[in-house]
């Protein structure tokens, strides 16, 4: 890409997010009765304190995960929205085996992380599978799967490990299986060096290695890649392992956090929506997929505060979310500005030309 | 489980289960067959059942409020195709941001509207009304089937046949088809495409929204947070296993219905609820695994000849 | 013949914005009650000027009078109601609709303002199908009839939507001999009618069977109409396919040096399963190119498919080097030093996304050199592709720039720098120079000699009459899935000779022909 064209697409990207906030801030104008309070809080509440900061870094871990994991899966251009799923599993795996292996301290939580990943490539691989073997779109049959790994995660957890004197949630992740906390009176876990590894090799991966290299070509132009000799089956199977399987890692990291003490997840978290748009915003670069998580936990944060001190409710980022989404994705946004440019580009050129 | 299973009870049960995935199914079908995937009916759902609390509370009539969530169901479908065909937006993540929205965006509404978190306790709504058939009601078994379903289930079953009369039978319909066979040859006679879509996901807002209503006024007296609970997805994946066609969708919703209802009877023995919650989704996706299939080799079969 | 003139394109010019003049100066006059053929090779521009017809395309320069009054067709839309109605080659009906859905689609007649009016639609496509004695079954589905049907189902859709100006694009290309009869005699029917027909074609016979006059074109000028009866099928071609200023190549004599591949009675098949090659066997040595002429659609595709691996739709016998390679992987194949530059590089020859870098290795980057077992060595890549830039002289900002933003010459010169650099032994060019311009031509062409001059084989598909003299050690034609003609002194080998091969009007192998289905 050159270099004007990519400084538009930041611009443009920036340009998205401010005006999400802007019709944001408008919602909070509508329903809130101290608004300027509340986006003053939803701005600044991050900073107020190092809790507050602390906890941007915790909610950007599983952020990184999954939005990495998505990443690899979308570069291979399926649209698998199994990562949910993935993560949800990753984090059962985790608790089952810190509860039931008895592993000693040290050794539980890698053995277990470790397994949840493995759980989550499994589980983002059945719809690329189903594709391959049946034609069944993968959209669909991913969409079908995230729930079916909800109960499935709810039967174990009801049947399994559920502490009787709690009734919905695990008993208590045994110390030998949990991640220390890493800055006193924070949440802040080792979970944190995982995630950017992930990132990095993510990137790494899909960028300087044969296969994401084979993968990029895949996803890039399938007839492409054939020709070119490239195993599309295989590739497309490897991606949705890796991806579920860093999704997977996700889920059991965070499970083992401090953030969490038992399984207790009864719903899905999202974080597999999430991960769609911290994939959009690193234009499925998993090296950018920090500083994506980094934006969402911040704004999440800023919002949780919020709604703790004023009547505006943390769900408002999910609309922001939505607005970004729509913004950045629409080609055709400020497209009349970057035909300017291209063409404008395409004179300067013609006239180097001539000049040689 | 057998006498429950021919009971009129059961057959209720089925026809409960499957309006609201009934009108999302149509819906699904009506975009399908104009040529896009309308993922965002999970989010089209949630917000009409919102809605469909809110506006029957406020004009005190079902009616009224079953209005105004169809119109607003048409205008999320409008948006949708805004996105999709104006701005060039990924229909797919599209979707994904209409339905980020609704379920933040139900939230915050029914919190601003009523003071309420996660669900309407507080708002008075009107559900859609029982039908008893005065005369049919003493028939047995079938009387007690025909009689007390509610209105929006029958509305359902009607609006499988008028989509079908719609899409099969008028020319707003054969326009629809053609598009989403084939953009080009219905183009070179003179249709616009782009207007023929945004009609059919504005027509696909409406029927979901129909959905949504019966979700909260209806299926249950309330709205409750994320109260789709992937209905939405069900719908797209029964929609493309009927083949986007309206009888197709209508059978496979049954189908459907009936595990879920055969479900709801195994809450009585010892299988555990939880499997018996993933049953919907699990038959939706070997369903679709098998339809697809078949197809493939169908197509396999003719490209060989 | 005194007839009125009905239609009349007046010096039209169209110039495409990458550059391509497409038409120059072209005019075409039409007069009421005649079939008049468009004749021309791939390329000649035709379909522009068909394209300008029918609204699709707006002239640069030119006029278009109807019935004597210069107007302006902006939209097919406004085509048809100017009554001019166009037969795709690629039929534009939808498979799943009735016929006679397909034909009012648009226009439906209805009742109570609500609901198509079925029957009427069935009487309606019955009567006009009747007035033209179309046989046709007009309530069966499109997907379930015979492909000749179908065409005539094209045929009712313009004639229902009131079309006295017919285009038709290569009508017969699709149907077999008698169905293509059938369509002469609905023609004339037509021509008596009143209605005026253009007639696209490459087939002289049957431009001489049913044309009044032709119209024949060649890169991008009218060289010409001339009634049909007073032209002879010699001369129609030599307009057609005439030589244009060579490039002249010096060339010494091929050094033969063993067969490198060899094609044994192959029979092979499209994607939809229609048999495209028949019985075809030949071989390739190293350090001669196999120049393969024809027109376009007769099994070319289909050959270069089954030989790199791309399609297994076949049967019969490709021996690489030796060795059977029905079982063997693409990828395999291409370790067995085969390059292959395709017909379409957009749409398999390189990933308009990814950058210069990224395109220039995807044939190779398994090579010990470029990649580790798992790691791609970056530094190595970088720096061979820099050289590799240099040396195809590709005109670029930096190896990091999307290859969808560079000229179509120098979008082919990376392919072909990709293809080369990995020193192959069997080169299949489809197509090499399409649309691209004389510098990176040229260029292009002269790689393909040195590679031929080291001792390469390659096989050239080109629908470049120029390209295939120039270059062609030995020259085959195809046609109907099988060479017609396979000369070995090409230098003496005359375009009208070569034109009469490709057209079927001379063949050598006469009984290996494939018949249409």
């Amino acid at each position: 890409m050159n270099s004007s064209v990519k400084r538009f697409e930041v611009f443009r990207m920036f340009f998205a997010i401010v005006i999400a906030l802007l019709i944001s801030f408008g919602i909070i104008f509508l329903v809130s009765e101290q608004p300027l309070t509340a986006i003053y809080t939803l701005i600044t509440g991050p900073f107020k304190s190092k809790r507050n900061f602390a906890n941007v870094i915790e909610a950007m871990i599983p952020l990184i995960f999954t939005g990495t994991g998505v990443c690899i899966m979308f570069s291979a251009n399926q649209i698998n929205l199994a990562g949910e799923g993935a993560f949800h599993l990753g984090g059962l795996v985790a608790a089952v085996v810190a509860l039931q292996f008895g592993l000693p301290a040290g050794v539980s939580p890698v053995v277990a992380i470790l397994l949840s990943g493995l759980a989550g490539a499994v589980f983002t691989a059945i719809p690329a599978i189903l594709k391959i073997k049946t034609n069944a779109s993968v959209l669909v049959s991913s969409l079908m799967l995230n729930y079916i790994a909800l109960w499935f995660a709810m039967f174990v957890l009801m049947h399994f490990i559920c502490d009787p004197s709690i009734g919905s949630a695990s008993y208590l992740i045994p110390e030998a299986s949990t991640l220390p906390t890493l800055i006193d009176r924070t949440r802040i876990h080792p979970g944190l060096f995982v995630a950017l590894a992930a990132a990095i090799l993510g990137y790494i991966f899909l960028f300087k290695s044969r296969i994401g290299y084979e993968l990029r070509l895949t996803g890039q132009n399938e007839g492409f890649a054939r020709y070119s000799g490239v195993s599309i089956v295989k590739v497309v199977l490897i991606s949705q392992l890796l991806g579920g399987f860093i999704a997977g890692v996700g889920g059991g990291v965070e499970l083992l956090s401090p953030i969490y003490t038992r399984f207790s997840w009864t719903s899905l978290l999202g974080y597999g929506w999430d991960a769609i748009i911290i994939c959009t915003l690193a234009k499925n670069n998993p090296l950018y997929t920090p500083l994506a998580a980094l934006f969402l936990a911040y704004l999440r944060t800023g919002a949780s505060i919020m709604a703790r001190y004023t009547d505006v409710t943390l769900e408002i980022v999910q609309i922001t979310q939505g607005i970004i989404i729509l913004l950045v994705v629409a080609e055709q946004f400020l497209s009349g500005y970057k035909h300017k440019m291209i063409a404008k580009e395409a004179m300067a050129s013609l006239k180097e030309e001539e000049v040689q | 489980m057998l006498k429950n299973i021919l009971s009129p009870d059961f057959v209720n049960a089925i026809l409960r289960a499957s309006t609201p995935i009934l009108f999302a199914t149509l819906a699904s079908g009506i975009a399908a067959k104009a040529g896009i995937t309308n993922m965002a009916l999970e989010g089209m759902l949630l917000f009409a059942s919102l809605f469909g609390v809110i506006f029957s509370s406020l004009t005190h009539s079902f009616l009224g409020g079953l209005l105004i969530t169809m119109a607003i169901g048409g205008l999320i479908g409008f948006v949708l195709a805004f996105f999709v065909l104006q701005l060039k937006t990924d229909e797919i993540l599209a979707a994904i941001a209409i339905n980020l929205i609704a379920t933040g965006g139900t939230v915050l509404l029914l919190l601003a509207v009523s003071g309420d978190r996660g669900a309407s306790t507080s708002i008075s709504s009107v559900s859609a009304p029982v039908i008893a058939l005065p005369f049919i009601e003493g028939i047995p078994f079938i009387g007690a089937v025909l009689s007390g379903q509610n209105l929006m289930t029958w509305l359902a079953l009607i609006a499988v046949v008028v989509c079908n009369v719609f899409l099969y039978k008028t020319p707003m319909g054969l326009k629809i088809r053609a598009v989403g066979e084939n953009k080009n040859a219905a183009e070179s006679v003179g249709i616009s495409s782009k207007r023929i879509q945004y009609i059919a996901l504005v027509l696909s807002g409406v029927l979901c929204s129909m959905g949504g209503y019966f979700l909260s006024g209806g299926y249950m007296n309330m709205f409750t947070k994320d109260m789709s609970a992937g209905k939405g997805f069900i719908a797209l994946a029964a929609s493309s296993m009927g083949a986007d066609t309206p009888i197709g969708g209508f059978l496979v919703t049954m189908l459907f219905g009936i595990a879920q209802a055969l479900g709801n009877l195994m809450q009585l023995t010892t299988i555990p609820t939880e499997l018996i919650q993933m049953i919907p989704y699990l038959t939706t996706l070997i369903g679709l695994a098998v339809y697809s299939y078949t197809v493939m080799k169908r197509r396999n079969r003719l490209g060989a000849h | 013949m005194a007839k009125e003139t009905v239609l009349e394109m007046q010096h039209i010019m169209k110039i495409y914005s990458n550059g391509v003049v497409a038409n120059e100066d072209v005019s075409l006059e039409l007069k009421k009650g005649e079939i008049h053929a468009l004749l021309g090779e791939n390329g000649a521009g035709k379909s522009t000027l068909m394209k300008v017809l029918f609204g699709i395309e707006s002239p640069d320069q030119g006029k278009i009078l109807l019935n004597g009054k210069e107007t302006t067709i902006r939209s097919p839309q406004d085509a048809i109601a100017k009554g001019i109605g166009m037969v795709h080659q690629h039929f534009m009906l939808l498979p799943s609709l009735t016929v006679a859905e397909n034909i009012i689609l648009g226009v439906e007649p209805r009742k109570s303002k609500l609901f198509i009016d079925m029957k009427q639609a069935i009487r309606s496509a019955k009567e006009i199908a009747d007035k033209y004695n179309f046989d046709i079954d007009v309530t069966a589905k499109v997907e379930e009839i015979p492909v000749g049907i179908k065409q005539k189902v094209e045929i009712l859709k313009a004639l229902y939507r009131g079309a006295d100006i017919l285009i038709l694009d290569e009508p017969t290309a699709v149907l077999t001999p008698q169905e293509t009869e059938e369509l002469f005699v609905q023609l004339e029917k037509l021509r008596d009618n009143g209605h005026t027909v253009i007639f696209i074609s490459h087939k002289l016979d049957e431009i001489k069977r049913i044309c009044d006059r032709a119209t024949i074109m060649r890169n991008g000028k009218s060289m010409g109409t001339y009634s049909v009866n007073e032209i002879s099928t010699n001369d129609m071609s030599k307009l057609m396919v005439g030589r244009e200023v060579v490039l002249s190549f010096e060339k010494q004599a091929p050094t033969l040096q063993g067969v490198m591949l060899e094609v044994k009675h192959l029979n092979a098949y499209n994607t939809q399963g229609v048999q495209k090659i028949r019985d075809l066997s030949f071989e390739v040595q190293g350090g001669e190119i196999l120049g393969i002429a024809g027109v376009e659609g007769n099994g070319q595709t289909e050959l270069v498919d089954a030989i790199t691996g791309l399609s297994r739709k076949y049967s019969g016998e490709i021996l690489l080097k030796g060795t059977d390679i029905r079982r063997e992987s693409i990828k395999a194949i291409r370790e067995q030093k085969l390059a292959h530059i395709p017909e379409d590089r957009m749409a398999s020859g390189c990933a308009a996304h990814l950058n210069i870098q990224e395109n220039m290795f995807a044939n190779q980057y398994t090579d010990a050199r470029y990649s580790g077992k798992f790691m791609l060595r970056s530094r190595a890549i970088q720096s061979r592709c820099d050289e590799l830039i240099r040396e195809y002289l590709v005109k670029c900002k930096s190896q990091k720039q999307e290859v969808g933003m560079l000229s179509g010459g120098n979008i082919q010169k990376v392919i072909v720098a990709r293809e080369f650099s990995t020193g192959p032994d069997v080169i299949i060019a489809n197509q090499p120079t399409r649309g691209i311009d004389v510098g990176a031509t040229e260029f292009i062409r002269r790689k393909l000699l040195e590679f031929r001059d080291a001792g390469c084989a390659v096989i050239l598909v080109s629908a470049d009459l120029n390209e295939i003299f120039s270059l062609s050690d030995r020259l085959a034609v195809m046609y109907k899935g099988n060479f017609s003609g396979i000369f070995t002194d090409v230098a003496h080998v005359t375009e009208e000779e070569l034109g009469q091969y490709m057209l079927g009007l001379k063949n050598d192998f006469a009984n290996g022909g494939v018949s249409h289905e």
